[in-house]
Parts: structure tokens; sequence; C-alpha cells
């Protein structure tokens, strides 16, 4: 066959598919990931409210890494209990953006390769889905630190 | 934008000197043969999950397996118990034992077909995996057809399976990720279905087969399945009409496998481009086996999916004399989850057969 008949028989049959394919309403899921997001924030927030009420000598540092703890241990419950996909499949970038996202991504990893053993499932696919979270995490803030360091000439 | 399509409307892909249409194509030689020592289909059975149970369809399974994991350690292991359960209910429903079958052709959706040679490990038939993906029903009932008419075996068993939880698992993410699927998804079928081929006894026929092309019409979007299939499923089916000289209304079904929603009506459209007209007598197991309540995007897809429909409602009706003669044509994409990622397309294929009454 031609290549660059079938070349143009594949564009116009994408641009055909593109037209009748179905897209999501952009709308809907800003405000489903906005209000989702925005709750998780603030429960995030009433937490670290109880826990400064309840040890008022702790500083704002302590307070907020006791409430991130509370918020991923919550999440990878409502993971192991099955819903937070459920949260998920509404919420989207809200629910994948706070830290409850890594939490999930992390949690259901490790449970659906429990079946391989500890080892070779669980502790080698732990970060399948994160691992480029936490690659590009580490890569982008090196290259922030290094341009901090030179502009200002301290880190 | 969603853009309503209406039959036969102009989609800006109508200009038929750039599509190859099948004409200039057959110099390939033929796609289809005809059994002249047409193979009856004496037995079957088809098993689905708890989703597709709840489905409009679940008054024609055979069995509904409520527990995903079949009281098994793994899903795999479910999966495996499930296809075991369609062979052997198979074998049952046809009132033959073990020993009277010749062959076993089976095939799934996991790597190195592990459902498939795992279960033929328990039993004591000679065993041939196949792969096409989704359209493996198809082809093993063409295979298995081709061996029983040729006089080679007897009784030859076909079966295929699929499982939700163990495609998720190797073809997207773990299952409790919360991830969100673009609209025109599908959702894998937990299913198993089986057919026991026979040159002896009655049933409906298999009368002819379609042997498909490797069609590649350029998607690379790993969620549009239906999109990427629709052009196989149109190439087998005009191939199937121009080379017994039949058209749609000669059959009283059309059954593609796995195109779901969007991908049907896709390929009514790619038919009025090739001159067909697809009917009422055109339908889709992917489209049929969930109802819209059920979240399932487009509708099913998986091996599963057209193999336990067509061992259920397609031959309960082909028995009932309310069909007499079936077009079937499961679709299947061949693409790995490594071959998407280095920038290539979705390769498809389709294999049709004919089942008469």
């Amino acid at each position: 066959m031609n290549n660059s008949l079938t070349q143009e028989r594949n564009e116009r049959y994408d641009k055909y598919v593109k037209a009748v394919t179905p897209s999501t309403s952009m709308p809907k899921s800003l405000w489903n990931s906005f209000w989702i997001g925005g709750l998780t924030c603030c429960i995030g927030q009433a937490i670290y409210d109880i826990f400064h009420a309840i040890f008022p000598s702790f500083s704002q540092d302590m307070l907020g890494n006791m409430a991130s703890m509370t918020l991923i241990t919550i999440a990878i419950l409502f993971t192991g209990l099955g819903f937070y996909d459920v949260i998920a499949r509404r919420g989207g970038a809200g629910s994948f953006l706070p830290i409850t996202g890594f939490a999930n991504a992390m949690s259901s990893a490790s449970m659906e390769f429990k079946t391989e053993g500890l080892i070779f499932g669980t502790s080698v696919k732990l970060f399948s889905v994160v691992g480029p979270v936490i690659v590009n995490g580490i890569v982008w803030s090196t290259v922030a630190g290094l341009i901090h360091l030179i502009i200002f000439g301290r880190i | 934008m969603g853009v309503v399509l209406h039959k036969g409307e102009n989609c800006g892909f109508t200009d038929k000197t750039i599509i190859p249409t099948p004409k200039h194509q057959k110099s390939g030689g033929k796609q289809t043969i005809f059994f002249n020592n047409p193979p009856k289909i004496i037995g079957r059975m088809s098993v689905v999950g708890e989703k597709e149970g709840k489905g409009p369809l679940s008054d024609y399974f055979d069995k509904i397996v409520n527990d995903a994991k079949w009281g098994e350690k793994t899903f795999e292991r479910a999966e495996i118990d499930m296809l075991m359960s369609a062979i052997r209910g198979s074998i049952e429903s046809a009132e033959i034992k073990e020993e009277d079958v010749d062959m076993l052709i089976t095939g799934d959706l996991l790597n190195q077909l592990t459902s498939s040679s795992y279960a033929a490990r328990d039993l004591t038939i000679p065993h041939l995996g196949l792969y096409s993906a989704c359209s493996t029903m198809s082809e093993s009932l063409a295979v298995g057809s081709s061996f029983v008419n040729a006089g080679y075996f007897d009784t030859v068993v076909c079966a295929t399976v699929s499982h939700f939880a163990t495609a998720e698992r190797q073809f997207r993410y773990p299952l409790e990720y919360g991830c969100q699927r673009p609209p025109y998804a599908q959702w894998t079928v937990t299913g198993a279905g089986s057919t026991v081929l026979s040159s002896k006894g009655s049933g409906p026929r298999i009368t002819m087969a379609t042997f498909g092309k490797v069609v590649d019409f350029g998607i690379n979007d790993l969620n549009n399945l239906g999109a990427a299939m629709a052009p196989a499923a149109m190439s087998t089916l005009t191939a199937l009409f121009e080379e017994t000289g039949s058209e749609p209304g000669d059959y009283d079904l059309i059954l593609t496998g796995d195109l779901g929603k969007l991908g049907s009506d896709i390929m009514r459209d790619l038919m009025i481009e090739q001159g067909y007209f697809l009917g009422q007598n055109y339908i889709d197991c992917g489209n049929m086996v969930y109802d819209v309540t059920q979240k399932c995007y487009q509708g099913g897809s998986g091996a599963g999916c057209s193999a336990s429909v067509i061992n259920s409602f397609v031959l309960d009706k082909l028995e009932e004399g309310e069909y007499n003669r079936v077009a079937y044509l499961a679709t299947g994409a061949l693409m790995s989850t490594q071959s998407c990622y280095q920038g290539e397309t979705i390769p498809c294929i389709s294999h049709a057969v004919v089942i008469e009454r």
C-alpha cells in the first residue's frame, strides 16, 4: 500500500475519531476537583487545629507533620477499605494532588502486588506508580536549588 | 464538544479515493473459507462475574460468580478456575466425557497465556494456545472448525477467558489506585465462554470463517480501543460480504466483539463508506453486556466479553430459532504495554465466523 496514502487515510481517520469521541466536561471536572481537593485541605486544617488545641506547646512544624500523617493514614485506610478510588474517580486532580493521592498510589500498589510476596511483589512494585513523582521531585528541586545558589549565592 | 453521529452523515471521512477499499487489497488472496462438513456446536457454557451478572444478559448466563476471587488467593488463580469451569461445563452440557475431546483451543489476555496453559495442565487433552487479544474466541472457533471440517479431529473445545482485575494489573494501574478514566474508555469483562465443536450430533453449524488482516489506522490512544478496532472489523466484514456475495440483510444478526458503543457507531460509519448499511441486525457484545447505570463508559471489552455473550444469549437464540444466520466477528487490539509508550500505534485484527441454524 502506498505510504503517503496510508498516512493521509490515518490523518483523516484520526480527525474523524476526534470529532465523534466524547470528551470530559471541563467545568464539571474543575468543580469536582475544586471541592474535593478543597475539602481535603479543610479537613487537614481542622486536624491541625484540633492537635493545636490538645498540644498547645507543640511547634507549627510538628503540628503540620502530625496533620499530614493523619491524612496519610486516613487515605491508606480508605484505599484498603476500597473507597478511595471511588472518590478519586470523581475528584480527579483534587484527590490526586494532595498528600492523600501519593498515599493512595503507594498503598494501592503494595496491596496489588502482595500476591507475588513481600520482596518480589510489594518491595519491587511499591514505587511503580509514584516512582516518576519521586524522580521528578528530586531532579527539579535540585535544579531549583542550583538556580537559587547561582542567583543569590547561597542555598 | 461531543459531535452527535447521525447514520450516513458526512463525517469528514467520506472521500472514497483515499480509503483503500478491499477491492484493492484483495490481491493478497481470499480470506474466507467454507466448511463442507460444517462442525456442530453440541455444548457450551458461559461463566461471568458479579458485575456482568447484574447486566441486561444476566438471565442468559449459565453461571454467575459473585466472588471476584472465587475463594482463591489471587485473581489469576480465579481466572484459571473460571476458564476451567467453563471448559468442564461445556463438555458436560455436550453429554460427552473429557476423554472424548480431541483438542482444546484456548486463549486469554495475560502474558504467556498463563490462564490457558495452567487450565490445560489439569486436563488430559492436547492443547493449542491462541492469542489475538479480544478476538481469540472467533479465532479459536475458526481454527477449531477447520480441524473438524478437515476430519483431523472429531471433537474440539474452544474457550477464552478474561478477568477485570488481572487485565487491569497487566495493562493499567493497581485496582485501588484512584485514577480517572476518560468517557470513551471500556471495562474489561470478567467472564469465560467455552464451545464444544463436533462432527457428530446436532446443533448450530459453523459454515464459514473469514480470517482477518492486521489493520492499523494510526490510533495510539490506549483508552480508545473501540476506535482502533473498528477498521479491523470493517476490513473483515467487508471481505466476508464480498467473498461470499452476501450483504448485511442476509444475516439475522451481525455481532462484533467488543467495540463498545463508540466503536460500533464508528463501525457503522466505516461500513457506509464501504457501501454497506448496517441496520437493526448489527449489535456489539461490549455494548450489550452492561447497562447504562453500571457506569462502564462505552461498554465491555476483553476476550471473555464476546465469549460469554456468544455462548449464552446468541447461541440460545440460534437454538430457539429466533436467529438463523449469525455473523460473529470478535475484534482484538494487538498492542502491548511497552509498544504504545515506544510511540507505536495500535494494530488490530478481527476474525469472523458464520454460525447457521
